[in-house]
């Protein structure tokens, strides 16, 4: 296993040099001056302190010069600093990744335990009218924007319910206390995990439907085992197996959903950190995140795929 | 020696063909049914808007702010004194084009690139399966948010980014299945008596894999309707004064419009939840008339 973990790391070598080539060129293409954006408007713009800001940022080299000093950098562990605060990149990710993981891991839970659950019930009831309810509401979760979905959330249950906050990671001015912070998690985690529910139950449903008449099954039924323990253990066991890959290639779009679901709910995590970055041009953390997202991405991969040969013990990686 | 052979009399009616048997499952398809009804409608809608009401999607009218729905503006007024319904019908019209036309880009690039790897194989196929996955380990709205603030935010630089950054997954569909298709007997059979390869990836390959295609243009759609969307609640995509399903929710980001004024906000967003479940039903539909076989 090891060993094929390391493979996998030297063969995504040449993708991972690929991409910080495209994060750099599309850090270059970001319109806006970086110079004039930390000048204040009132201060006369002279044209020997623009030059001289320029050439302390390393702005008047080459692009493939500038490229060098930058990857040179990046192998330091060193992303640059924000134009808009002058605070390290990485330190402003690794300050905010926290806030993040922890909206996406709540995400995960609720929509993985909802989705296998409802896809399982969904199944064994296969025709019937839950089965349609259900897969009707599947379809509903994969086509509501979450954005749509979170303003809805948000009308219902922090204006006109008033049970949650709008906004917010904890209460302002009051000490942190996990209870509070549960409940302000409640409302993004909830909006970001709906359309992860729908795609799961989908996937679960069919399947288990498609090991649901194995030979296996019907003599785990003949042995006169109990309905729930033939599901548990026998039908969900192996129908499962495939549902993996598909939570591993929802890491990435529950990551991505993040940055809108932070936006709206300021959920102080990097979603949040890069959507204002863009609106500010402040290209070194935008391409700080494009990059980290890149690498989440890269990692959920081969977890998946760790994860699946670790299940399924057919497939073994050598 | 001369065989008079026997005769054999042909049934008169003619089996039914494959793209026959397809479009009657899908015609059977319920929810495909109700996909196809309600976005044909929603098409006529956007399409007709300037005959179906006398309001201006952009012009202001600020005798009339803030208006809840009534007899003269049955969806209220925004911030401006613009219809709301107005804008809801003539949004339509954009965020249904960037649909079309963002997938219409990404299906070209992603067809050309499948198909070229998938027939080449070999080097060719490994340069660009390897291009491939560079652009898909970015989070897709990641890269095309970072793209559409680069470019400047607007309709068409929306449709370029959604089209330029979606064709991976295409291209990988294509390639899976020109690989599969190019050992099978009738492509070998084409090739031993001397077809040249553009007419064999033309006239044979191509062919068999317009289902797939078709049910990915289908769910690519919806999906890009669903980018433009936030691109555009995001202002990255369509600007105003022109309306977008998206860019009308902006309005909601204000609390005060949130809770107070519902009818602001709730119909861009219904409608987009409306075509993008057209669509998905649709494209339901279709895989289930022309690929019977997958199970999702």
């Amino acid at each position: 296993m090891a060993t094929y973990i390391l493979r996998r790391i030297l063969i995504s070598l040449p993708i991972i040099l690929g991409i910080t080539v495209i994060v750099f060129m599309l850090a270059n293409m970001m319109p806006g001056d970086a110079v004039l954006a930390m000048i204040s408007s009132d201060t006369p713009l002279e044209a020997e302190l623009i030059k001289l800001r320029q050439g302390q940022l390393g702005l008047d080299l080459p692009l493939y010069e500038q490229y060098g000093r930058w990857l040179g950098n990046l192998l330091r562990g060193n992303m640059g600093y924000s134009f808009q605060t002058g605070e390290p990149v990485f330190e402003m990710i690794m300050r905010r990744i926290p806030a993040t993981l922890e909206l996406m891991g709540f995400s995960l839970l609720i929509s993985v335990i909802l989705g296998v659950t409802l896809g399982t019930i969904s199944a064994l009831k296969q025709y019937s009218a839950l089965d349609y309810g259900l897969t009707l509401f599947g379809f509903t979760g994969i086509s509501i924007p979450d954005f749509f979905l979170s303003l809805i959330l948000i009308f219902v249950f922090a204006l006109k319910l008033d049970w949650f906050p709008t906004s917010g990671m904890v209460t302002a001015g009051e000490p942190f206390s996990w209870a509070d912070n549960l409940h302000h998690l409640f409302l993004p985690a909830l909006a970001l995990a709906l359309v992860r529910t729908a795609v799961f139950m989908r996937y679960t449903r069919a399947s288990v439907l498609e090991v649901i008449n194995d030979d296996y099954v019907r003599t785990a039924r003949a042995k006169g085992m109990t309905e729930f323990v033939v599901t548990a253990r026998h039908i969900l066991r192996n129908a499962l197996i495939p549902v993996i890959t598909v939570i591993g290639i929802n890491l990435t779009v529950l990551f991505a959903g993040s940055v809108i679901i932070e936006t709206i709910f300021q959920w102080p995590g990097i979603g949040m950190m890069f959507i204002n970055a863009i609106s500010l041009r402040d290209s070194p953390v935008i391409m700080g995140y494009v990059l980290f997202s890149a690498f989440v991405v890269l990692i959920a991969n081969l977890l998946t795929d760790v994860t699946y040969s670790w299940a399924d013990p057919r497939i073994r990686y050598e | 020696m001369t065989a008079t052979a026997p005769a054999i009399t042909f049934a008169t009616t003619k089996p039914e063909s494959l793209w026959g048997k397809a479009r009657k499952r899908f015609f059977r398809h319920k929810l495909a049914m109700f996909g196809l009804v309600t976005l044909s409608l929603l098409i006529f809608v956007s399409v007709a808007a300037p005959l179906l009401t006398p309001y201006s999607p952009v012009e202001l009218d600020l005798r009339a702010i803030r208006q809840p729905p009534s007899a003269a503006h049955w969806l209220g007024t925004d911030g401006t004194g613009r219809d709301v319904l107005t804008r809801v019908l003539y949004a339509g019209r954009i965020s249904l084009s960037v649909g079309l036309v963002s997938v219409s880009i990404s299906m070209l690039i992603g067809i050309i690139i499948g198909s070229i790897a998938g027939y080449a194989g070999g080097k060719v196929d490994m340069i660009l399966m390897r291009v491939t996955d560079m652009f898909m380990t970015f989070p897709s709205l990641v890269i095309i948010i970072t793209v559409a603030a680069a470019m400047g935010p607007s309709v068409y630089n929306a449709m370029l980014v959604i089209g330029l950054l979606t064709w991976p997954s295409i291209a990988r569909l294509v390639r899976g299945q020109f690989l599969t298709l190019r050992e099978q007997q009738f492509v070998r059979a084409a090739r031993s008596i001397g077809v040249s390869s553009w007419e064999i990836t033309f006239k044979h390959i191509f062919p068999n894999t317009i289902s797939s295609i078709a049910v990915a243009i289908t769910f690519g759609v919806a999906n890009a309707i669903l980018l433009e969307a936030s691109l555009s609640f995001l202002g990255l995509g369509v600007q105003a004064p022109t309306p977008s399903w998206g860019n009308m929710l902006r309005d909601a980001q204000s609390l005060n419009i949130l809770e107070g004024m519902p009818w602001m906000w709730l119909p861009p967003g219904l409608m987009i939840a409306l075509a993008v479940l057209s669509i998905n039903f649709i494209g339901d539909g279709l895989r289930d008339a022309l690929d019977p076989r997958s199970m999702l």
